[in-house]
């Protein structure tokens, strides 16, 4: 910190990793509100790969609603809403008989990004009103530890309901429901649910979360509506569950490790090492291949891993 | 399910429908949709609307549009893959135009050459490209020397720099990257000779989460002025006001984006040049196969200075935009060394803008924090 | 002679089934594609585009000239390819969409190759950048293939992250060790030749990707409903575990069936960078290896079948510029009706079995 307090306000080599925290901070939230809705999606027994095309949809709906109401918190409802309706489609395609849900999420995400692109050609020019943040860090004299901590409302609703998740799959009826589905139709089906009906709920659950991790992307960080907002955030997400074990807090840390990982690279470069930042760039998906191949075994089933779940039975 | 019962219900009409469209189709004649006017083709990588280079460009067609028996033709998002070589190829063919103006760099080589071997009787205008006489005589290059205005917004920069550090968010550093890199450093050490430019390259020419992340990277290592060559520099502008620091922006005026925020910025003028092409291109002149220029031809332009910028800031810019304009003052002169300590331009050498040389920029000056690989 | 003649009815028996099943097959993708058009249909009234106006705009870009032709079998040469990615490992029940990945590490390698044979005669340079190419890419997708067979990951998952491993490396190669310090504006590796290229199909624009597309997707048929190895996946596919419980080498199986898809993939690779680019660079990462999930799924993962379906989104791609520059619709355009068809066909998948005509009717 000597060197920081002598350069005045910058920071240099102190500044990767408080870059690396608050790049986890800020670019985690969308991967958190995708994996925990995914999460659910799972638990029921289904899949939807589509979240991505739901996180576009949902950053362009919630960029137009803000832009036209003048309310970036209805903005993030209408992202919510239509990602209820993505969820909708999908469980209700993937009731047909025969009918490969990870095909419909494939299918899905094309057609949500394509609509998403469609629609919002119109909402790339103008500014919508962005969502406020909170300052955690008015103790701090450091400027860019002041900002760090300057945190949305969004994370902070994350970071309580993934903890307010595992509790709920746990503790609650709705929760066992959900985790019966996903365990076994049959004893779901004996206990006179409906199948469908559960994993409809579960996905437009998931559909609905995605939806508002979109709209953080164009109502906080980066902050604006484009073709090239997503960079794959919602389907790395899906990736981000299983990694987790299906475990919404394990999503949580997922989250942060990624977001973190992904603001590595622009952290070394802006002190000054810029050799080969592709590969930087790269260290997100990097690690999670690696802790995927290292965490996964052949011989048993994935601890956690909802036993219908079409990607795990082999 | 639903929908399957819509198919059975609108099994008879679809076909109906579909057969109707066939014979639409077998109808409509060969000749050229737009039958009169010079049909005029437009290219764009990007989104036409990105506050950036691609609506730079989409400025320019609207500027020839208004130009009589002129029709403009359109296609944006078009991949540098032999994509490109089908809409120009399905422009000639489908829509009759006879002037192209593929805008990507990427665009050139091989697809603009290989198309406009095929096809002698269009013309293809190319933004960025250097062509050589090797090249085909349709095919021509225009591009502006940007860095005159990069320099200008430099020397803002500089002056409203309190910390000396400025931050640079780069997309690949290529020739035209780094050149506008260095001109933006070397007008604002004219302010104050020891100020630093720290570059992060994204590695793309589009990705707004990195270049807000980078621009978030760079303020937090103590930037106070930051700009950027990318292809939408809407991210930047907008995480540096909401960060509360200045910004110099690229490509377009982004001013309404950050009225407090923005300093100036560095912009093309394709609104100046395109409607003069296209007359020339009507009235049978030649237009020159190589074109460049910077701030003197109007190919480029500084934007308006914002409410932040001080009294010795802007006479400073005024003075260099001045000897811009007058022609024989050299940005890039001797003794001058690169970041790693190499003399690049020897000590009583100096390189006017046509100099080929300056192209090929593969340095960043001292006082930029970066390198090139 | 009473046996001989119950023979033939119930092989006319069986054929007539055959052919109702083909009919099957034929009839109701069609309908699918007929209901996604009506859909697609209404969507762009709203916008105020007339329906049959925009149909007859894309028939004419997709299939109403010579030119057109020329432009969509150009799009589907190297769908074909990136499509068999998805559809080979697709026998055993495996979901890959990688393919992206694939096509750029072989047109990675397809260049190394090349660049490191100058002076060969161009016939040798085009085999070996071939070979180079499909090596790589069967590699990059059999690596997903035995990380699923050997370690249990998931093969979607990670053949999704080994697509942004390829081109995070693709970028790096191209803008650091193996750049041409020629290459100004657009970081890439030297030119492999113009000796080297593989050139069109005499008579027309169509580079002979299009013709190794088609030879690989016949190949590909015969491999997966003609061999035992053939049939091996598709038990194996059918119930994993059952084959393993048969005594199936289900591995070597995973293995094999990752890398020929990966291998097509890569071939793709290989033909853009012989016969569009000339050179390694980032345009190699276009989306091809993305469309070509599509075209596998809409093809039922029938390697036969990827050929026209390859064909009908070339076409969908090709008439998408037209319909910008005619109807101002946004480019988009042709990814919401690529997303239309895409659910409609597998919505469709429900009807099998259920109308009638189509029912076995035995002898």
């Amino acid at each position: 910190m000597a060197v920081a307090a002598a350069a005045g306000t910058a920071l240099g080599w102190w500044g990767v990793p408080l870059g690396v925290v608050a790049g986890a901070v800020r670019v985690s939230t969308p991967f958190l509100f995708v994996s925990l809705g995914e999460c659910l999606t799972e638990r029921s027994g289904r899949i939807n790969l589509g979240l991505e095309g739901t996180l576009v949809m949902g950053a362009m709906t919630g960029y137009g609603v803000s832009y036209l109401t003048g309310s970036p918190w209805l903005g993030v409802l209408a992202a919510g809403l239509v990602g209820a309706v993505f969820g909708a489609t999908h469980a209700a395609f993937c009731s047909l008989p025969r009918v490969n849900d990870i095909a419909i999420g494939i299918a899905l995400m094309l057609f949500g990004i394509g609509l998403a692109f469609y629609i919002g050609k119109p909402l790339i020019e103008p500014q919508a009103a962005m969502l406020p943040s909170i300052n955690l860090g008015w103790w701090s004299s450091v400027p860019p530890l002041r900002d760090a901590l300057r945190v949305n409302v969004l994370f902070l609703i994350g970071v309580v309901l993934a903890p307010a998740l595992v509790w709920g799959l746990k503790n609650t009826r709705w929760g066992l429901i959900l985790r019966t589905a996903g365990e076994s139709a049959d004893a779901a089906l004996a206990l006179g649910y409906s199948v469908n009906l559960i994993r409809l709920g579960a996905t437009m659950a998931g559909g609905f979360l995605a939806g508002i991790g979109g709209s953080f992307l164009s109502l906080y960080y980066p902050g604006s509506w484009n073709e090239r907002l997503s960079s794959g955030q919602g389907i790395t997400a899906v990736a981000l569950v299983i990694f987790a074990r299906w475990d919404p807090m394990l999503c949580f840390w997922a989250s942060i490790l990624f977001g973190g990982a992904g603001a590595f690279g622009p952290a070394l470069q802006s002190v000054g090492v810029t050799e080969g930042y592709y590969l930087f760039n790269a260290a997100p998906y990097i690690l999670t291949l690696l802790i995927m191949i290292i965490t996964c075994s052949p011989r048993r089933t994935l601890t956690g891993a909802p036993a219908e779940l079409s990607i795990t039975r082999s | 399910m639903a929908f399957t019962r819509i198919s059975r219900r609108h099994l008879l009409q679809g076909t109906a429908a579909i057969g109707a469209a066939g014979a639409i189709a077998g109808l409509l004649p060969g000749r050229p949709a737009f039958a009169g006017d010079v049909v005029v083709g437009f290219i764009y990588v990007g989104s036409r609307d990105d506050y950036g280079y691609n609506q730079a460009h989409a400025q320019g067609a609207a500027a020839l549009k208004k130009v009589p028996g002129v029709k403009v033709v359109e296609e944006e998002n078009v991949p540098e893959t032999d994509a490109v070589e089908k809409t120009m190829e399905s422009m000639i063919n489908l829509d009759g135009a006879t002037l192209l103006f593929p805008t990507s760099f990427g665009y050139y080589n091989p697809h603009v050459l290989k198309i406009a071997a095929k096809d002698p009787k269009v013309r293809f205008e190319h933004c960025g490209g250097l062509w050589t006489e090797k090249d085909p005589k349709n095919a021509a290059s225009y591009f502006g020397y940007i860095d005159e205005a990069q320099y200008v917004a430099g020397i803002v920069a500089g002056h409203t720099s309190k910390t000396g550090k400025l931050g640079f968010v780069a997309a690949k550093p290529i020739p035209q990257v780094l050149r506008n890199i260095n001109a933006y450093t070397l007008g604002a050490q004219t302010a104050n000779p020891k100020i630093t430019t720290q570059v992060i390259f994204t590695g793309d020419w589009s990705m707004p989460v990195k270049e807000a992340e980078a621009a978030n990277s760079l303020i937090d290592q103590g930037v106070d002025v930051i700009t950027c060559h990318v292809d939408g520099p809407k991210t930047v502008v907008e995480t540096a006001a909401r960060r509360g620091i200045m910004v110099t922006g690229y490509h377009c005026d982004q001013s309404v984006l950050a009225p407090k925020a923005y300093l100036t910025g560095a912009e093309w003028n394709w609104e100046g040049l395109y409607p003069k092409f296209g007359k020339m291109f009507m009235a049978g002149e030649p237009i020159p196969n190589f074109y460049r220029g910077g701030l003197k031809e109007g190919l480029v332009k500084v934007s308006a200075y914002g409410p932040a910028v001080g009294e010795a800031a802007r006479k400073a810019a005024d003075d260099a935009k001045a000897k811009l304009m007058a022609g024989g003052f050299a940005i890039f002169k001797g003794p001058m060394t690169d970041n790693k300590g190499k003399m690049v331009i020897a000590s009583g050498q100096a390189h006017g803008q046509t100099d080929p040389v300056l192209e090929r920029m593969d340095y960043l000056v001292e006082g930029v924090v970066g390198s090139t690989s | 002679m009473a046996i001989a003649i119950g023979d033939k009815l119930a092989g006319r028996a069986a054929l007539g089934d055959r052919l109702r099943q083909a009919a099957e097959g034929v009839v109701i993708p069609t309908l699918a594609l007929i209901a996604a058009m009506i859909l697609f249909g209404i969507f762009v009234a709203v916008s105020r585009v007339d329906p049959l106006e925009l149909y007859a705009v894309m028939y004419r870009g997709a299939f109403g000239t010579w030119f057109s032709w020329q432009n969509t079998l150009t799009r589907a040469a190297p769908l074909i390819l990136t499509a068999l990615c998805t559809a080979l490992p697709a026998q055993l029940g495996m979901v890959i969409i990688g393919g992206e990945g694939a096509l750029v590490m072989g047109g990675l390698a397809a260049t190394a190759a090349a660049l490191a044979l100058p002076g060969a005669p161009p016939l040798a340079v085009q085999l070996a950048m071939a070979l180079a190419g499909m090596t790589a890419g069967g590699l990059w997708i059999a690596l997903a293939g035995g990380l699923r067979h050997y370690r249990g990951v998931n093969e979607t998952i990670s053949s999704l992250l080994l697509v942004y491993i390829a081109i995070a490396l693709l970028n790096h190669l191209v803008e650091g060790p193996m750049r041409d310090p020629a290459s100004l504006n657009k970081p890439s590796t030297r030119a492999i030749g113009a000796a080297n290229m593989i050139g069109s199909i005499p008579g027309t624009d169509i580079h002979w990707g299009l013709v190794f597309g088609i030879i690989a997707a016949v190949l590909a048929y015969f491999l997966v409903y003609r061999t035992t190895f053939g049939f091996a996946a598709r038990i194996a596919g059918g119930n994993m575990r059952a084959a393993k419980v048969v005594g199936l080498a289900v591995g070597r199986l995973v293995l094999a069936m990752c890398f020929l898809g990966g291998a097509a993939a890569g071939l793709a690779g290989m033909i853009e960078i012989a016969a569009v680019h000339g050179r390694a660079n980032g345009n190699l990462a276009a989306g091809l290896g993305t469309t070509g999930i599509l075209v596998a799924f809409l093809a039922r993962h029938n390697p036969l079948a990827v050929i026209p379906v390859a064909v009908l989104l070339g076409g969908i791609g090709a008439s998408g510029g037209l319909i910008q520059r005619r109807l101002g619709l946004p480019d988009a355009s042709v990814m919401v009706l690529q997303g239309i068809i895409f659910l409609m066909v597998l919505a469709s998948d429900a009807l099998y079995g259920r109308i009638r005509f189509f029912a076995p009717r035995g002898g």
